[in-house]
Order: structure tokens, then C-alpha cells, then sequence
């Protein structure tokens, strides 16, 4: 029994861990201008410059329960509004399915 | 649910069929009121100043900088280009109405024989191969130059373009109208995007200016070009920001988009050649 708990405890902290390096990776993709380049319309964290023709991204765990709903607004926000300027990051393959699931991560620590 | 759904596919099909069926003149009223509505403190006039227009600190240092204008040299070029004979003896003054001087205004214009539209750029390369000169490169240098000195001739001149009441107009006029409204690239972007819905907000650090004013000053002299680009330089450099294809200066596509973009604009000054960063 100890030696199980010792290993979920290991196991437990690996996975944050992963989840961890996910989302710095994922604040790197938001970041960056060939990228993400999410600044350009979203106040974000600590980003500099940023623009403001999206709303700012705060409280992303309370908004958005589903990650399935913020997935699909980043995946193609133009299918919940036509004449969204926000780009369809996965149909257009902008950014990898990987890289997507690395910026939610990042984006649940905001 | 359901009849949200309903009223907005209606409301989409609605708003496409008055975007087909409206008369230029029409949509010239509709995109200009959408301006003074949205900026109710600018006059008219002022859109021709672009995103000076609305920030004032961009503004304060853009006149400063304006006390030694950076295209005073290549405009001062232009106008020598513009008067050196070709090698038959005549020069562009005999190509145009006027000689030449205070014609920006109505262009482009619309040629019924040719069924084109003809803009300034495109009729000075004709002047030089209808006089035996070889062609000029189209978004940058020497024509660009020329343009520049031709668009000072005519300053305070009021845009003043044409559409004729025929099929092929009204069609080229259309066309131009449907490139400046449809997402287009990777990044899936309208010019509408960013100059309409999104006029004065801004993307990092760069306000989107009113299509409002768009053409009056062109060539421009941008810093970060340290040269004089015309439009459809400027077209190419919005495409390519959105990782579209640009096209070729003075391809059918972008002379189409001059002409609506333009014709939207009839009644704004010319205020042209000016210096942008
Ligand atoms: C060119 C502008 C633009 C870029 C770039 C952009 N967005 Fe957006 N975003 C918007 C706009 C505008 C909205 C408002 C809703 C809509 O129009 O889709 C929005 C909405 C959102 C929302 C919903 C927010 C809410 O409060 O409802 C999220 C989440 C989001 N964006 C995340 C991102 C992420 C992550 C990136 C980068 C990978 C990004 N956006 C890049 C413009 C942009
Ligand atoms: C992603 C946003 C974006 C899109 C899409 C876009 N532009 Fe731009 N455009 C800009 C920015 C930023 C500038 C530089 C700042 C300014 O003047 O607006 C600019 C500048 C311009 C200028 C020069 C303005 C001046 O005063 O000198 C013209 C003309 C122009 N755009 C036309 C277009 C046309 C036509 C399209 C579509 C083919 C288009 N733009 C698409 C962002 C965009």
C-alpha cells in the first residue's frame, strides 16, 4: 500500500510535471509571431504590445469548464461566428493538434 | 434555438443579397456613413491622413518628421522622369489629358472599348510602350516615382471616379468589391477584417486605418520600405501579412479592388505622395 501511494505520488508528479512543461510550451506558442501570435488581439499573463481587438484571456478555468469549447475556438472560431477575424488555427493548420493541446494548457494556468 | 438559427442565416442572406443588388452609389453612401458614424469627431477630409488621423502622438511625430519629408528627393526625381523626352522626341505630357498635370483624381477610370480598368500605374507603362520604351516595373521605382510626382499635381483635387452604367463595369466593379469583402490566406482574412470591422483597434502595437482615405496619398514613402511603393505594393504587403498569394502589380484582381476601393473614397482630397513608418 505505501509502495502503491508512493507511486501514484511519483506518477502524479511526473504528470504535473508534464502538464508544467506543456504549458510553458504552450505560453511560448501563444507568444510567438509565426506561431500563435495571439498577442496581436488578446491582452494575455505578462505579454507585451499586446492588441485589442479580442477579448482579454483571464479566468480561462471559470469561462471555459468545457476544454472541448475552448478547443473549438481555437480550432475554427469562424463556425461560432462567420465573420470572426480570430484565425482558425486548426482547420487552416496554423498550429499541430499537439500544439493546440500545449496552448490549452497554458491557457488553463491563466 | 432553432429560430435564432433561422433568423441568422436570414439575417446572412439578407445582408449578401443588399451586398449584391446595392448600386455602387449606393454602397459608396452605406461605407462612407459607416466611417463618420464610428469616428463622429473626424471630418471627411481628415481620413485622408489614415491612422494619423486617429492617434494623436503618431500624429505629433509623423508632422514632425513631415518638416523634411523622406520622398523629397524621389519625388523631386519623379518630376525629372516625368519631363525627360523619350527617344522619339515626345514625352508622357502628350500621352494624357491636361498634359499630364492634376489627372490623379479620375483615375482609375474605365475603358469601354478595352472593357478594363485602367488605373494611373498601368496608363503610364502604356504611354512608354505606345512611344517604343520598354515597360516599368510596376510596385516600386522609377514608375513609382512618376506616380508620386503626378499624384502632387493634383493636390486637393477631389477624388472623382467613374462607373459607367454598363455591364462590364458594373462586373469589374464587383469583382474588386467581392476581393476587398472575401477572407483570403492561411490566416483567413478580409481587407474588411481589419480596415472595417476592426478600423482603430489595434493588432500589437499597429492601429488598422479607415479604408476611409485609403487611396488619396498613394505612392506612399514608407520608412520600412525607404522607398515610394504604389497601391498594389501595399495590396501585396496586406496580403502577404495574412499569408495570402500576392498578386502582380496591376493584375485584374488588384486593378479591380483599386477601382471599388477607390470609387468608395469619391469626394476625399488627394493628398498624395505621403510618408507612412
Ligand atoms: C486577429 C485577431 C485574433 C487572434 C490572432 C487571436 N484571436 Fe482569439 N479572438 C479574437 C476575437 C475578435 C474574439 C471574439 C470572438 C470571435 O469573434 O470569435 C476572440 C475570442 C477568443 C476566445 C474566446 C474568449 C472569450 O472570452 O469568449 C479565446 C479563448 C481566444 N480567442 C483564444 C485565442 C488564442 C489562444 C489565440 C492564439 C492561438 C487567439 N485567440 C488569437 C481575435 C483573435
Ligand atoms: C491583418 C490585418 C490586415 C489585413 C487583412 C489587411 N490589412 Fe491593410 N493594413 C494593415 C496594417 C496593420 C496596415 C498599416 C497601418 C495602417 O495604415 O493601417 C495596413 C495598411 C494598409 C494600407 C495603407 C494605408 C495608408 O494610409 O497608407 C492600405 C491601402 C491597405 N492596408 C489596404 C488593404 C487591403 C486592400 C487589404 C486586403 C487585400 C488589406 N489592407 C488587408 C492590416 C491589414
Amino acid at each position: 500500500m505505501p509502495i502503491n501511494a508512493l507511486f501514484t505520488a511519483l506518477l502524479f508528479t511526473l504528470l504535473s510535471n508534464i502538464a508544467f512543461a506543456d504549458a510553458i510550451e504552450g505560453k511560448k506558442i501563444a507568444f510567438d509571431r509565426a506561431k500563435g501570435n495571439c498577442l496581436a488581439c488578446h491582452s494575455i499573463d505578462d505579454g507585451e504590445m499586446p492588441g485589442n481587438i479580442g477579448p482579454p484571456l483571464i479566468v480561462m478555468q471559470a469561462r471555459f469548464p468545457d476544454r472541448a469549447v475552448l478547443k473549438a475556438q481555437i480550432w475554427d472560431a469562424t463556425a461560432k461566428n462567420s465573420i470572426s477575424i480570430m484565425p482558425p488555427f486548426g482547420k487552416h493548420h496554423i498550429l499541430t493538434d499537439g500544439e493546440i493541446e500545449k496552448l490549452l494548457d497554458y491557457l488553463y494556468t491563466l | 434555438m432553432k429560430n435564432l438559427l433561422r433568423a441568422i442565416v436570414t439575417g446572412v442572406l439578407l445582408t449578401s443579397t443588399f451586398i449584391v443588388n446595392a448600386t455602387p452609389e449606393q454602397d459608396k453612401e452605406t461605407f462612407q456613413r459607416f466611417y463618420a458614424e464610428r469616428f463622429p469627431n473626424l471630418a471627411k477630409e481628415d481620413f485622408v491622413n489614415g491612422v494619423y488621423a486617429l492617434d494623436q502622438d503618431a500624429r505629433d511625430q509623423w508632422e514632425a518628421m513631415n518638416d523634411f519629408p523622406p520622398y523629397e528627393e524621389n519625388l523631386e526625381a519623379g518630376e525629372e522622369l516625368f519631363n525627360a523626352p523619350f527617344a522619339n522626341g515626345k514625352n508622357y505630357a502628350s500621352c494624357f489629358e491636361n498634359s499630364g498635370e492634376n489627372i490623379r483624381q479620375n483615375y482609375p477610370m474605365f475603358d469601354g472599348k478595352r472593357n478594363m480598368v485602367i488605373t494611373l500605374e498601368l496608363a503610364i507603362n502604356e504611354c512608354r510602350t505606345n512611344n517604343g520604351e520598354e515597360t516599368l516595373a510596376y510596385k516600386k521605382g522609377a514608375l513609382a516615382k512618376i506616380s508620386a510626382y503626378m499624384a502632387s499635381t493634383s493636390e486637393d483635387s477631389v477624388l472623382n471616379i467613374v462607373i459607367p452604367n454598363n455591364e462590364k463595369a458594373l462586373a469589374a466593379y464587383q469583382a474588386g468589391k467581392q476581393y476587398f469583402y472575401s477572407k483570403r490566406g492561411q490566416l483567413n482574412f478580409s481587407c474588411a477584417n481589419c480596415h472595417v470591422q476592426n478600423v482603430g483597434r489595434k493588432a500589437r502595437s499597429e492601429t488598422l486605418s479607415p479604408a476611409l482615405g485609403h487611396p488619396t496619398h498613394f505612392p506612399v514613402y514608407r520608412m520600412a520600405w525607404g522607398n515610394f511603393g504604389t497601391l498594389h505594393r501595399r495590396f501585396a504587403s496586406c496580403n502577404k501579412q495574412v499569408r495570402a498569394q500576392p498578386l502582380a502589380g496591376q493584375s485584374e484582381a488588384y486593378r479591380n479592388l483599386e477601382y471599388f476601393l477607390t470609387y468608395m473614397n469619391n469626394g476625399l482630397p488627394i493628398n498624395g505622395p505621403a510618408s507612412r513608418k
